[in-house]
C-alpha cells in the first residue's frame, strides 16, 4: 500500500510536468491548428535560462523566473516570425516539418551556448520531503502540480472568458470569417505562439530543480507532452491536463509494478492505442473536433 | 650569373642534406582513432591531446632507437562506421605499425576484426569487458574493465558485512554491462541481489524504481550509470529517506557529479582511478610520481585539468613506446613485447599483460572514495 502511494506521488509529479507541456501544445493547436514539435525545446530553454539567470547570475528568483519566461516568449515570437510566417506554402504538413527542423536547430544552438554538460538547480523551497502514510512527497512536486493547475486554469480563463482569447479561438475556427469581423488574425497567431512557448518555458523552470537540465532534455519531454495531449484530445485544455497526469501515473505504476524498462514504452503504446481506438482522445467528443 | 650561383648553392645544400636524410632512420608511424568530437568527446578529446603530447615528448628525447614517431590521428566522432573507415585508412593508406584507441566500446568492437585480419597491434582506450574477453591476439586495452570496478565495490561492501543489495542501472551499454557484472559477481562475494531495476538515461525521476528496491529491504544500493542519471538517483534516495549506503560506479567519478547531486552526494561511495585523487595518495604509492608528472605536463601544454580518460591514452602510448623498442618496426615483435609486458606502472594502474590477460590490471587499479563535504576522501 505504502508503495502504491509512493508510485502515485511520483506519477502525479511527472504527470504534472507532462500536463503543463501538453497544455501548451494543446493551446497552440486550438488557436492556430498547428502541432509544434519544437515545444519540448522551449521547455529546455526555460530550464537552461533559469540555470543561467538564477544559479549563475544569482538574480532573485522572481526576476530570474520572469526573465526565463520572457526568453521563452521572445524565442516563440522569433520562431513564428522567422520560420512559420515565411513558409511559402503554409500547409499543415509543411509547418509541422518546419517545427521539427526548428527543434533540431534550437537543440544545436543550446549545445553551443550551454555546452553538453548537464546542470543542476536547487529546489525553490528548502524543506524536507513530507511523509504521508509512509510515502515521501517532495516540496518541489507541490510546486509543479500547483504551477500546472494555475497555468491550465489561466489559459482556460484567457481563451474562454477574455475577448482576446475568444478572438484567438475564432481565428482558428475560420481565419477568413474572423478577419471579416475585424479580428487581426496575424496578431492572434503571434500571441498564441508567445503564450504557448512561454508556458513551455514555465514548465522547464519548474522541473529544473527535480531533474538535471541539459541541451537535449527537450525532445523526450516534448514527445511525452504530445502523447499526453493526444490522450486527452488535442485542443481540449483540460483533456490535455488529465492526459498528462494519467500518463505520468501509468508510467510510474508500470515502472513500479511491472518493469522499469517499460517506462517509456508505456507512453508510446498508449499513444498508438489512442490513435487506433479513439483518435479524438479520451476526453473529447466523438468526432476529432475541437469545439 | 645569378642563376648559376643560386643553382650551385641549392646543389650544395642538397648535397649536404642528403647523407643526413639517408642516414636518418625511417619514422615509426602510429595511428590513433579517438572520438575527439561528438557525444563522447569528453573521452576522445583528452586522449587525442595526450597522445599528441606524448609523441612530441618522445621525439624530443630522441625518438625510439633513433626512429622518430609520427602520429596519424583520425576522429571517429563516436560513430562505429567512421571508426571502421578510419581503421581502413590507417591500415592501407598510412600503413601504421600499431593503433591506439578508439575511445568507446562500440567503436572498438567495430574495428577489432579489421586489426585482427591485418595483424596490427591495437591498444584500445575503452572500458568494455568484451574487448579483451575472450582474448584476441592483437587487441589490448588500458582502461579498467567494469569487471574490476564491480570487484572493488563488492570488496568494500563485503568488508562491511552486508549481505543483501539492490542494484539500479542505466538503460544503455554502460549500465547493461555493469548490471551483468554486478549480477555475475555477487555470489563470489557472498552477496544477494534482492532487486534489480533500471532507469532511462534521461529520466527525471527514479522514485518508482527506488520504492520497489526499498520494499525488497536491501542493506545497500549500487547504482551504475553515467551523468546525469545517477545524480537523480542520489537525490531521490535522500528524498525517500532510504537510510542505507549508496554506492555509485566509476562512471560518475568527476567533480561534475558532486555539482549535480549537491547535498545528496554526501556519503556516497564509489570506485575511481587514482588520477582523480592524486593529491590524496600516500607518498609511497608507485603511481603518484607518474600521475603528478603527467598532470604537470598536460596542464602546461593545454591549460586544462587531466582526466582518467587521458590517462588511458597516456598508458597506451607508453606501453607502445616500450614495445617498439628493439622491435625494428616488426609488428609481430611489437605484439609479443606487449603480451609479455610485466610490472609496467602507468597512470591507470600496474599492467601485467599475459597471453590470457590483455588488460593486465588488478582491482587495485581502483581506489574507493567517499564524498565528504563536497569533495573526495580516500577510504583506508
Amino acid at each position: 500500500m505504502q508503495e502504491i502511494i509512493q508510485y502515485l506521488f511520483s506519477g502525479i509529479t511527472t504527470g504534472a510536468i507532462y500536463a503543463v507541456i501538453a497544455v501548451g501544445l494543446s493551446m497552440l493547436y486550438s488557436s492556430t491548428e498547428l502541432i509544434n514539435f519544437a515545444h519540448g525545446e522551449f521547455v529546455m530553454l526555460g530550464a537552461m535560462a533559469i540555470v543561467t539567470l538564477w544559479v549563475h547570475m544569482a538574480l532573485p528568483l522572481p526576476l530570474a523566473f520572469a526573465g526565463a519566461v520572457a526568453l521563452g516568449c521572445c524565442m516563440g515570437l522569433l520562431f513564428e516570425r522567422l520560420a512559420i510566417r515565411t513558409a511559402r506554402t503554409p500547409q499543415p504538413i509543411v509547418l509541422v516539418i518546419i517545427t521539427v527542423g526548428a527543434s533540431i536547430f534550437l537543440r544545436g544552438v543550446a549545445m553551443i551556448v550551454w555546452g553538453k554538460d548537464p546542470f543542476s538547480v536547487p529546489a525553490f523551497s528548502r524543506h524536507d520531503s513530507i511523509e504521508i502514510a509512509g510515502a515521501a512527497l517532495l516540496p518541489q512536486s507541490i510546486w509543479i502540480v500547483g504551477a500546472a493547475v494555475l497555468l491550465a486554469g489561466g489559459i482556460h480563463f484567457f481563451l474562454k472568458k477574455t475577448l482576446t482569447g475568444k478572438a484567438m479561438v475564432a481565428c482558428a475556427v475560420n481565419k477568413k470569417a474572423a478577419w471579416l469581423t475585424g479580428i487581426p488574425s496575424e496578431k492572434m497567431g503571434i500571441l498564441a505562439f508567445a503564450v504557448s512557448t512561454g508556458s513551455g518555458a514555465v514548465a522547464g523552470i519548474f522541473i529544473a530543480p527535480i531533474t538535471m537540465s541539459s541541451y537535449d532534455m527537450g525532445t523526450m519531454l516534448g514527445l511525452k507532452g504530445f502523447c499526453a495531449a493526444m490522450i486527452g484530445g488535442l485542443g481540449s485544455l483540460w483533456g490535455a491536463f488529465a492526459g498528462g497526469i494519467l500518463l505520468g501515473v501509468l508510467e510510474s505504476l508500470g515502472a513500479g509494478l511491472i518493469s522499469s524498462g517499460l517506462k517509456d514504452a508505456i507512453a508510446f503504446i498508449l499513444l498508438l492505442l489512442i490513435l487506433y481506438i479513439c483518435p479524438g482522445g479520451l476526453f473529447s467528443a466523438k468526432e476529432a473536433k475541437r469545439f | 650569373m645569378l642563376l648559376r650561383k643560386t643553382t650551385i648553392v641549392v646543389l650544395a645544400i642538397l648535397l649536404c642534406l642528403s647523407p643526413a636524410v639517408l642516414l636518418a632512420k625511417p619514422v615509426y608511424k602510429i595511428g590513433g582513432i579517438f572520438s575527439s568530437t561528438g557525444r563522447a568527446s569528453f573521452l576522445g578529446d583528452p586522449e587525442k591531446k595526450t597522445m599528441e603530447m606524448m609523441v612530441e615528448k618522445i621525439n624530443a628525447a630522441g625518438g625510439i632507437d633513433g626512429h622518430m614517431l609520427q602520429a596519424v590521428i583520425y576522429d571517429s566522432e563516436g560513430d562505429p562506421a567512421k571508426a571502421v573507415s578510419a581503421v581502413n585508412k590507417l591500415i592501407h593508406k598510412d600503413k601504421v605499425l600499431a593503433i591506439i584507441g578508439p575511445s568507446t566500446t562500440p567503436t572498438t568492437l567495430a574495428i577489432v576484426n579489421f586489426v585482427e585480419r591485418a595483424q596490427l597491434p591495437l591498444i584500445s582506450c575503452a572500458a568494455g569487458v568484451k574487448i579483451t574477453s575472450p582474448v584476441k591476439p592483437w587487441v589490448f586495452k588500458t582502461a579498467q574493465s567494469d569487471l574490476l570496478a564491480v570487484a572493488a565495490v563488492y570488496q568494500h561492501i563485503q568488508a562491511r558485512g552486508i549481505k543483501k543489495i539492490g542494484i539500479i542501472t542505466v538503460a544503455n551499454s554502460f549500465g547493461e554491462s555493469g548490471k551483468n557484472q554486478l549480477l555475475a559477481q555477487a555470489p563470489d562475494f557472498g552477496l544477494e541481489v534482492v532487486q534489480a531495476e533500471s532507469f532511462g538515461a534521461k529520466d527525471t525521476d527514479t522514485t518508482a524504481q527506488l520504492t520497489k528496491i526499498k520494499s525488497a529491504a536491501p542493506e545497500a544500493i549500487v547504482c551504475w550509470g553515467t551523468n546525469p542519471g545517477p545524480a537523480v538517483v542520489a537525490k531521490n534516495v535522500k528524498q525517500l529517506k532510504l537510510d542505507i549506503p549508496l554506492y555509485q560506479s566509476h562512471g560518475v567519478a568527476s567533480p561534475k557529479f558532486i555539482e549535480l547531486a549537491g547535498d545528496a552526494a554526501e556519503g556516497i561511495i564509489l570506485p575511481t582511478g587514482k588520477i582523480l585523487v592524486t593529491g590524496l595518495l600516500p607518498e609511497d604509492d608507485v603511481q603518484k610520481k607518474i600521475l603528478e608528472d603527467y598532470q604537470v605536463d598536460y596542464q602546461a601544454k593545454y591549460k586544462g585539468n587531466v582526466s582518467g580518460f587521458g590517462g588511458y591514452a597516456f598508458d597506451a602510448v607508453n606501453l607502445l613506446a616500450k614495445a617498439l623498442k628493439g622491435s625494428n618496426g616488426d609488428k609481430n615483435k611489437i605484439r609479443r613485447a606487449l603480451e609479455s609486458m610485466a610490472h609496467h606502472v602507468g597512470a591507470t594502474g600496474e599492467f601485467n599483460f599475459s597471453a590470457q590477460d590483455h588488460n593486465g590490471l588488478a582491482p587495485s587499479a581502483f581506489v574507493m572514495v567517499e564524498i565528504k563535504g563536497g569533495t573526495w576522501k580516500l577510504i583506508k
